[in-house]
């Protein structure tokens, strides 16, 4: 099936704003009988959720997590970028959208990025409107700063809490919504299906936690703000909770899976420490801007230092190999996430990782400590400084810029990185793939939308920083809240979805068979020792390089875990409690099946684009290599247990020339 | 006058009873220390117990002690009632009590607070009721003043040689200045009045005023022992 | 290391709760939560049910996790969320005893997790600006005051974990409400609506069965984002300017 990703007509620019207002729109006496179910509460989720109240829709809104602001949104350390231009550096909407486009290394389709940045400027008036308290300069007016990959400065930020503000935002308007009545909430409810009436979304059932019940809800759409898929890694930056059920629920119900290659893998993480690792630490990108990336060059150098015999400041200036100084002078330590990940992942292979593991790098601060002393010292006017004084000065200098994160660090690994080189390593962040949705955010389900990080959306193959807030709210606050209208207007015939259609009770047997077949395993093994193993594989075989025959062995490997889940897990207790093991083991079950799509991906898209890195498909230097000839499009997978069927949804690019992207 | 009622009864408007009662009888004490201090004139009781008899006397005072009285009651039954209402809102306590670092005696209010109840009874049994309801003070006359007046100096010289009275009335102090060491600085928090500037010292003065006001109570059972 | 583990065992809010005692072997580069995550794969290897434990980012900044460790919200060290905190701050050998947030409006669920709806309700009581989206004006059009927003972000960095009830004596979610009466009250865009916000929130946090503030500061050391009393002070003032002050 040819996907049609229903764009506006027109020129780029005008797409979106001409769309807008000839739209189809839903009066307000119709909308007060019209419910729609959001589930999910995150920036996504709950922007939408309250949107949609405030245009009198009844909503009911989900959350598995107690409270809807626990959604993990809320670690969101960075910032947010609207092209505001309020620092006068040449920002504008094409620039943030080519910005974006490039970054996703021309992956993403135009009109929806175009849409994003234009909007883009709403979100920030918005969230300062809810009282969201952005950094400010002395002037009072809001303070920017620049982020990873272009060369103007468009992030707000507050702290580096920037999500948690945003979605404190969020959940505030939500809850105004919640106490006026017009969304009526569940917390403590789990997806486990879509009920799908006449081929249209009409509903989900979902898991009372508390009770163990399943509960039948109906609507006349249902919209999807889930989050990522990044947990399929096991260890991620993710929360332990995130999970991809809920878009893979409706998956099976035959709603397509867009790009799940597309996985971002964050170069500045604290590295694993050991097997009973749960998840792992992001250090801020900004770091990179003072630290130097660097591994020994010897292996006895190797060997001394993860036998705790010697330490970084040891080795001695000669024998240290800044690799991505050395492979990328024009970038430097300052390459893009992926291209500097992947660096990381060639030096530990070698052998040269730093710490037990043998899967880390030093992220070395002591020369830009030197460096911010020496000219600390010159502006006080202290002439022959000492060693000593200097590197005092710089300490100071550095703790002003970075102390938090400093802190952060020590807190986790218990040493000091004013003295000692941090050590970090590269690891699973977000995912740009997601369910497929067209210009209205439709998934090829009717009545069935994806917004936030669970949609395939805008960010191609890779995501620019601070740009996932940015899509996270535009999709919730200022996009779908419009164009669910297409779908919708013409359903103010359709009566009130009632649950008693066989639909919802063939669903509600199929979850309950479900969680039934789980606990009737009794096997011997541990959900958690099940993720862990998946996710090993993944890392190994899907995640920061991947090559053919590595993919074809991993799928295999993975529907061989799949069979032993089925037949050998063990999860205690029974469906009619609160049983967290029990949700666990439903939300491994579907990273199983998730991850073979991923594999699938890479293996049939025989190039290397953005997070998306085939060992075959490279230039004689190792950079990737992307095929635009045969690889402009979006895959849109249709899952089937035995095999997956691809659709394709071929991209065009009439605004933005596709060029290669070089950082040497 | 129910929007009043509500305040007074809401969490805020209770412990807003509380501050400014508790003000109420910091500013009391002082005074009560001030003419309590005569007792170590070195005069035979004179000005004591003259001063003893202006203030059962004088219908300003009289009026004003009437408030007091009810301040205390207030302050005391609002107190139970709130310590009572937390102790509900806790629910169960914990099996290992914390020692984090807020001050105990902020934890023991309620408990510091019935101690001085009890205090108070003895305090008021000993003195004011032999006072006021009882004729089982001698009566005395000074020079210059030509009536004759109730001998409490006496009283008071008579129970403070009192070895177990005089260690009640230490403890009752301690206690006092327990209750004041967090309920000063409280009492201001609760109004609202917490400012970087002014609040160290507030903060200061509280625990001053802690101090220095039961210290200069107690000197009197102690003088009064050690100088017989 | 070795530890002993004394856990809150319960399972229900009105079923008897108690404590059983577990030995397990952690790494002192573990965190709090990965060790409860041994203990737990060691009853599930024993066919046992697991210890119940609320958690989610585990980066200090969700505010699920929730345990009292040795009688501390969120154990011994100040600043910390109890995902944050790592067992190189225990001795080996060390007994340690673990404990469900225990505060009326706190109900428990199961072992160490508790109901913290009753946060929910007192914002969805007022803790919000009414603003509909697409009615914001631009966002630079409204100065405000460096200091003034750095002053907000402080109260506005509450994670809502509870850990404030959990400490205090009384039970009472002053520093939690006061929070966020702070965050928004300070704001110019917040002002507008501060009168009535205070005394709905605050009617709200009674009505949920809440204890009085007496001002013990427990709440200020345990809190993980070290939230200050101030904030507290500043609510009654409000609430009081606003009940007596106010035509409303």
């Amino acid at each position: 099936m040819a996907l049609n990703a229903n764009e506006p007509k027109g020129n780029l620019d005008e797409k979106w704003t001409k769309y807008r207002s000839t739209m189809n729109l839903v009066a307000p006496n119709n909308k007060r009988r019209i419910e729609v179910i959001v589930v999910g509460t995150g920036l996504a989720g709950a922007a939408a959720a309250a949107t949609l109240a405030e245009l009198g829709y009844k909503v009911k809104c989900f959350t598995f997590h107690d409270s809807p602001r626990r959604a993990h949104s809320i670690a969101a350390q960075g910032g947010i970028n609207a092209a505001k231009n309020y620092q006068n550096d040449g920002d504008s909407v094409y620039r943030l959208f080519y910005d974006t486009i490039k970054g996703g290394d021309y992956r993403s389709r135009e009109s929806n990025v175009h849409r994003l940045a234009e909007v883009s400027r709403n979100i920030i008036d918005q969230a300062v409107a809810q009282g969201v308290p952005f950094a400010r300069e002395y002037g009072g007016l809001l303070a920017n700063r620049s982020f990873g990959g272009v060369q103007v400065s468009r992030t707000f930020y507050a702290r580096g809490q920037t999500g948690q503000q945003l979605l404190l935002g969020a959940y505030q308007s939500l809850s105004r919504q919640i106490s006026l009545g017009n969304v009526e909430m569940f917390n403590r409810h789990e997806m486990l299906d879509l009920v799908k009436i006449d081929g249209k979304a009409r509903g989900i059932i979902a898991r009372n936690l508390l009770t163990g019940k399943l509960e039948r809800f109906g609507a006349h759409s249902v919209v999807l703000a889930s989050g990522g898929y990044g947990n399929v890694f096991y260890l991620s930056t993710n929360a332990m909770g995130s999970n991809v059920t809920a878009a893979w629920r409706a998956v099976k119900r035959g709603a397509y899976m867009a790009n799940p290659c597309y996985t971002q893998i964050h170069p500045t993480c604290i590295p694993v420490s050991g097997e009973y690792q749960s998840k792992l630490t992001l250090m801020s990108e900004s770091l990179r801007n003072d630290g130097r990336v660097w591994v020994p060059k010897m292996k006895e150098d190797v060997m001394a230092i993860r036998e705790g015999k010697k330490t970084g400041n040891d080795i001695p200036e000669g024998d240290r190999d800044y690799y991505l100084e050395r492979r990328y002078p024009a970038f430097g330590n300052l390459v893009p996430r992926d291209v500097a990940s992947r660096a990381a992942k060639i030096a530990c292979d070698e052998g040269h990782g730093v710490n037990k593991t043998g899967l880390a790098v030093f992220l070395d601060f002591s020369s830009a400590i030197i460096r911010y002393g020496t000219s600390a010292a010159h502006s006080q006017n202290i002439h022959n400084p000492s060693a000593a004084k200097i590197k005092e000065l710089g300490t100071e200098v550095i703790a002003a810029k970075y102390g938090n994160l400093f802190e952060m660090y020590e807190k986790i690994t218990g040493e000091n990185p004013y003295i000692l080189p941090m050590k970090i390593y590269p690891a699973v962040h977000y995912t740009m793939g997601g369910l497929w949705v067209d210009y209205n955010l439709e998934t090829n389900v009717p009545g069935l939308f994806a917004a936030g990080e669970a949609n395939f959306s805008d960010h191609g193959a890779n995501r620019l920083g601070a740009s996932a807030l940015m899509q996270g709210l535009a999709d919730g606050y200022f996009v779908l809240p419009y164009t669910i209208g297409q779908f919708l207007s013409n359903e103010i015939r359709t009566p009130k979805i009632s649950t008693d259609a066989p639909e919802f009770a063939e669903a509600e047997k199929n979850t309950k068979d479900k969680l039934e077949k789980i606990l009737s395993i009794k096997g011997n093994h541990t959900v958690e020792s099940f993720h862990r193993r998946l996710g090993k594989i993944m890392w190994e075989y899907c995640g920061m390089s991947r090559n053919a025959e590595g993919l074809k062995k991993a799928r295999q490997m993975v529907r061989d875990l799949r069979a032993e889940f089925w037949s050998d897990v063990f999860v205690p207790g029974t469906a009619e409690e609160f049983n967290p093991e029990l949700e666990k083991a439903g939300r491994v079950a579907d990273f199983l099946e998730m991850g073979e799509t991923m594999i699938l991906d890479a293996l049939d898209r025989n190039e290397s684009c953005g997070g998306h890195f085939r060992e075959e498909y490279k230039s004689p230097e190792g950079e990737a290599k992307r095929n635009d000839e045969d690889y402009a499009y979006v895959s849109a997978w249709e899952w089937d247990d035995t095999e997956p069927i691809l659709h394709k949804e071929e991209l065009k690019f009439e605004n933005v020339e596709l060029k290669t992207r070089s950082y040497k | 006058m129910s929007w009043f009622l509500k305040f007074l009864t809401s969490s805020i408007g209770q412990k807003l009873i509380m501050s400014l009662t508790g003000l109420f009888l910091i500013t009391f004490l002082v005074v009560h220390l001030a003419g309590n201090l005569q007792l170590l004139a070195n005069d035979q009781g004179e000005s004591f117990n003259t001063y003893a008899y202006f203030m059962t006397n004088n219908p300003f005072i009289k009026t004003t002690s009437y408030g007091l009285y009810f301040f205390i009651l207030l302050h005391t039954i609002q107190g139970i009632a709130l310590a009572i209402k937390n102790r509900g809102a806790k629910g169960s306590k914990y099996a290992v009590s914390s020692n984090a670092k807020t001050s105990s005696s902020g934890t023991k209010m309620a408990l510091l607070g019935t101690l001085i109840l009890a205090f108070l009874c003895i305090h008021m049994g000993d003195f004011w009721f032999k006072m006021k309801f009882t004729d089982t003070l001698a009566m005395v006359s000074y020079d210059g003043v030509d009536m004759q007046v109730k001998d409490l100096y006496s009283r008071v010289s008579l129970a403070f040689s009192n070895p177990i009275l005089v260690v009640v009335y230490v403890i009752g102090q301690i206690v006092l200045a327990m209750h004041l060491w967090h309920g000063f600085q409280s009492a201001f928090q609760t109004l609202g009045l917490n400012h970087r500037k002014y609040t160290p010292a507030i903060h200061f003065l509280g625990k001053a005023y802690a101090i220095l006001i039961p210290l200069g109570f107690v000197i009197i059972p102690l003088a009064h022992f050690f100088s017989k | 290391m070795k530890l002993t583990l004394k856990v809150w065992r319960q399972n229900g809010a009105n079923e008897p709760g108690r404590f059983e005692t577990h030995q397990v072997e952690a790494d002192e580069h573990m965190s709090f939560l990965e060790m409860m995550d041994v203990l737990n794969e060691g009853l599930l290897a024993e066919k046992k049910t697991p210890i119940a434990f609320e958690h989610d980012c585990r980066e200090g900044i969700c505010g699920s996790c929730n345990m009292v460790i040795n009688g501390r919200p969120h154990g011994p060290n100040s600043g910390t969320t109890t995902c944050q905190l790592h067992m190189r701050y225990f001795k080996d050998g060390e007994t340690i005893t673990i404990e469900p947030w225990r505060a009326k409006s706190f109900p428990i669920i199961k072992d160490l997790v508790v109901d913290r709806t009753s946060f929910d309700r007192i914002i969805q009581a007022g803790g919000y600006i009414s603003v509909n989206t697409g009615q914001a004006q631009d966002g630079n059009s409204i100065a405000i005051e460096k200091d003034l927003a750095g002053q907000a972000f402080d109260a506005a960095t509450c994670i809502g974990c509870g850990a404030c009830v959990a400490a205090c004596p009384n039970g009472s979610a002053m520093l939690f409400t006061a929070a966020k009466i702070a965050h928004l009250g300070l704001l110019p865009q917040g002002e507008v609506e501060h009168k009535t916000r205070v005394q709905s929130m605050v009617n709200q946090m009674d009505e949920e069965g809440f204890g009085a503030c007496s001002n013990t500061a427990a709440c200020e050391a345990d809190c993980p984002k070290e939230i200050s009393i101030t904030n507290i002070a500043m609510m009654n003032r409000a609430y009081m300017g606003s009940v007596l002050g106010s035509q409303k």
